[in-house]
């Protein structure tokens, strides 16, 4: 264990390192590529490889072959790219490649602002390739947490069989902070479940039918796995057929949902007796925090919840944070992204919760509010929070 | 129709996923062929103890050729549109000694790809790229491809084809890798024996690959008939040692010249990238 000065770009380095990374292809974009930089310093030093691609599109292509090859795979993009990146993310889910994809959101739609901050692509992290698949997302707030969630992402995707985003923003990924970083006995590090029968016997499909997961054979082991990106059968064969095509988009969607009691992570403050909740994700939560501290000197029973797993969602979590509250308020940089996740869970679970009223203070701001600066967004809207 | 009772085997038969077949591609086509020379070419290197089968990746694209990953018995991967060439990429990357083999149509490698064919090129990555070149979008039923030969009919140019296709091969040898030919399946055994070249090779190496497609190209352009069409693109092959990249011609109504036209030995990608950063290990197990 050994303490470091870095930012959440250089921390997600060093954890998805310490988590075993292998193969890093990226494409440079703001605000992701100091963290291209540092890894092309680090990596070949640990016995890894750094690629820079000609694009985002090879990049998530190729981390796909290098996951199917054996390597833990990572790319780290913003906005643009990540938009590029989304048939390839697609492709991934269809093959079962575990992969990690570090999302550095910045202001958008389009190249929006190359260097300032945005979290806007909470939704296209989960829907922005077609079809039917699922996925792992995770928000982390401090330098700490992105090496936490790089070594979580990585065992999230080898536990599921998937490609992971671990989503940070433009302000975290510059803030140098205090981090720990631990040897490798004091981590836990999850790997592929390799096959248990002969190569002949080998269904690179075939699911274990407690965790949905196919074990994963390696290229070059004999097994002679097909990456199949039509729908296919156990085998890897191309089927048309209605209940084949059924059972394996099914299964690609229950295998995240089956296993989601070990991938669900949130953090909740101050909320036992909250009856105004506060919502939000990344950099803003940590000056929301500050003032739901405030709040608490000025006697308001305020709280925050802070989702880490983005997908699938602490559901529970956020119910039992909410369940004395009578209004619940998110704060996002985008237009109510996560307003429109709670307004779902809230509904589903109208019985365990005192009916609140959810109130969406969008603030589609490239820039990140100070915590009076949401304290005055809040006045101007008008609303009787206390 | 009579069964027979013992299965028919064919010498390929190791080399394929035979319960796959029936293939999917019509009669008269020449990815067979293509793909047919591949194999023999591989089985010839493996028996003389120069290859290991299972160290292949064979990867493919969408398209008629695409579907050549589902019928061998390889470690495979069936990519989406174009992007067979960066997978491949990432495949050499996790594992030097796996011997990544690109094998694609011209739409999936020349349009859609053709980003990542051009810079698979220029870094002389260590794959072997064979590029099946029908001149049209068969598999999605006769569109243009950036192929297709000047005011042929597509049926997304209804009116004629008003571009000039790409000489993807002239291309590649611009950028000069490490391996760049032409092949036509008029000629088979050619093929064969430019693979097994190519295939001992490091570095990029490239074999674009001629071949027919009578049930649409061959439709479009009122050459239905196999034999017809065949003996069409045997005419315009012309075999050729070319000294620049002016000799090299792709013109359907003149002359597609084949042949080997770069054959060099300089350090690939791989073997730059381990030995600058000092992954001498990996170097050690760096296959072709």
């Amino acid at each position: 264990m050994k303490a470091e000065f870095l930012n959440s770009n250089q921390a997600v380095a060093e954890g998805a390192m310490a988590a075993g990374l292998g193969v890093y292809v990226g494409y440079p974009i703001t605000p992701s590529s100091d963290m291209f930089e540092y890894l092309s310093e680090e990596l070949p030093k640990r016995g890894g490889s750094v690629f820079q691609a000609e694009d985002e599109i090879a990049s998530i292509n190729a981390l796909v072959g290098a996951s199917l090859a054996g390597a833990k795979s990572m790319t780290a993009t913003s906005g643009p790219g990540f938009s590029l990146m989304m048939e390839g993310i697609g492709f991934a889910a269809m093959v079962e490649a575990p992969l990690m994809i570090v999302d550095v959101m910045r202001a958008g739609p389009s190249t929006g602002i190359a260097t300032q901050i945005g979290q806007g692509d909470i939704y296209q992290a989960r829907w922005g390739s077609h079809g039917v698949y699922n996925l792992v997302a995770y928000a982390p707030a401090s330098a700490q947490e992105a090496y936490d969630y790089a070594i979580k992402s990585f065992n999230a995707a080898y536990r599921v069989r998937t490609p992971v985003v671990l989503m940070t923003d433009a302000v975290l990924a510059h803030t140098r902070e205090r981090v720990v970083l631990r040897d490798p006995g004091e981590l836990e590090i999850v790997g592929r479940k390799a096959p248990k029968v002969a190569p002949d016997q080998y269904r690179p499909y075939r699911p274990d039918p407690e965790d949905l997961v196919p074990p994963m054979a390696f290229y070059g082991e004999g097994y002679h796995p097909i990456a199949e990106s039509l729908s296919h059968d156990e085998r890897g064969y191309y089927k048309t057929d209605d209940e084949i095509y059924r059972a394996l988009v099914s299964r690609l969607v229950r295998k995240v949902e089956v296993n989601k009691s070990k991938l669900i992570a949130s953090k909740s403050y101050y909320v036992e007796d909250a009856d105004v909740l506060f919502v939000a994700i990344g950099s803003m939560a940590r000056n929301l925090l500050a003032l739901v501290r405030e709040l608490r000197g000025r006697g308001i029973k305020a709280g925050m919840f802070r989702p880490i797993s983005l997908w699938p969602f602490d559901d529970e979590s956020f119910v039992a944070a909410a369940a004395r509250a009578s209004k619940i308020v998110t704060v996002e940089l985008n237009q109510g992204q996560l307003y429109q996740i709670l307004k779902g869970i809230l509904w589903d679970n109208r019985n365990k919760v005192s009916n609140p009223t959810i109130y969406n203070l969008d603030m589609p701001l490239p820039t990140l509010p100070t915590p009076d600066e949401i304290m005055g967004e809040i006045e101007s809207r008008g609303w009787k929070l206390w | 129709m009579v069964m027979l009772e013992e299965k028919p085997s064919h010498p390929l038969d190791a080399y394929m996923r035979t319960d796959r077949l029936p293939h999917i591609w019509c009669p008269g086509c020449g990815i067979g062929i293509a793909l047919q020379q591949f194999l023999w070419a591989v089985k010839e290197l493996h028996e003389e103890g120069k290859l290991d089968p299972n160290k292949i990746v064979f990867a493919t694209g969408i398209g008629c050729t695409g579907r050549a990953s589902g019928f061998v018995k390889f470690d495979t991967a069936h990519t989406p549109h174009g992007r067979a060439i960066p997978f491949a990429v990432g495949v050499k990357l996790a594992n030097p000694s796996l011997i990544p083999i690109v094998f694609s149509g011209d739409g999936d490698i020349a349009s859609i790809g053709g980003n990542h064919m051009m810079h698979a090129a220029r870094r002389n990555f260590d794959m072997l790229v064979i590029m099946v070149n029908n001149m049209t979008y068969g598999l999605t039923g006769g569109q243009l491809a950036p192929t297709t030969p000047h005011s042929v009919y597509s049926t997304t140019t209804p009116m004629g084809n008003p571009e000039s296709p790409i000489d993807a091969t002239k291309v590649v040898y611009s950028i000069s890798p490490n391996f760049v030919a032409r092949m036509s399946i008029t000629h088979p055994n050619l093929i064969r024996d430019t693979v097994k070249k190519a295939l001992l090779m490091k570095g990029f190496r490239w074999i674009e690959v001629l071949s027919t497609c009578p049930e649409i190209f061959g439709r479009h352009i009122n050459m239905r008939d196999p034999y017809e069409l065949y003996s069409r693109l045997k005419k315009v092959v012309k075999f050729k040692k070319v000294a620049s990249a002016n000799d090299i011609k792709y013109d359907w109504n003149s002359e597609i010249t084949c042949g080997v036209f770069t054959e060099k030995n300089d350090p690939s990608y791989m073997e730059n990238y381990l030995s600058m950063y000092g992954l001498k290990e990996k170097l050690g197990v760096l296959s072709p």
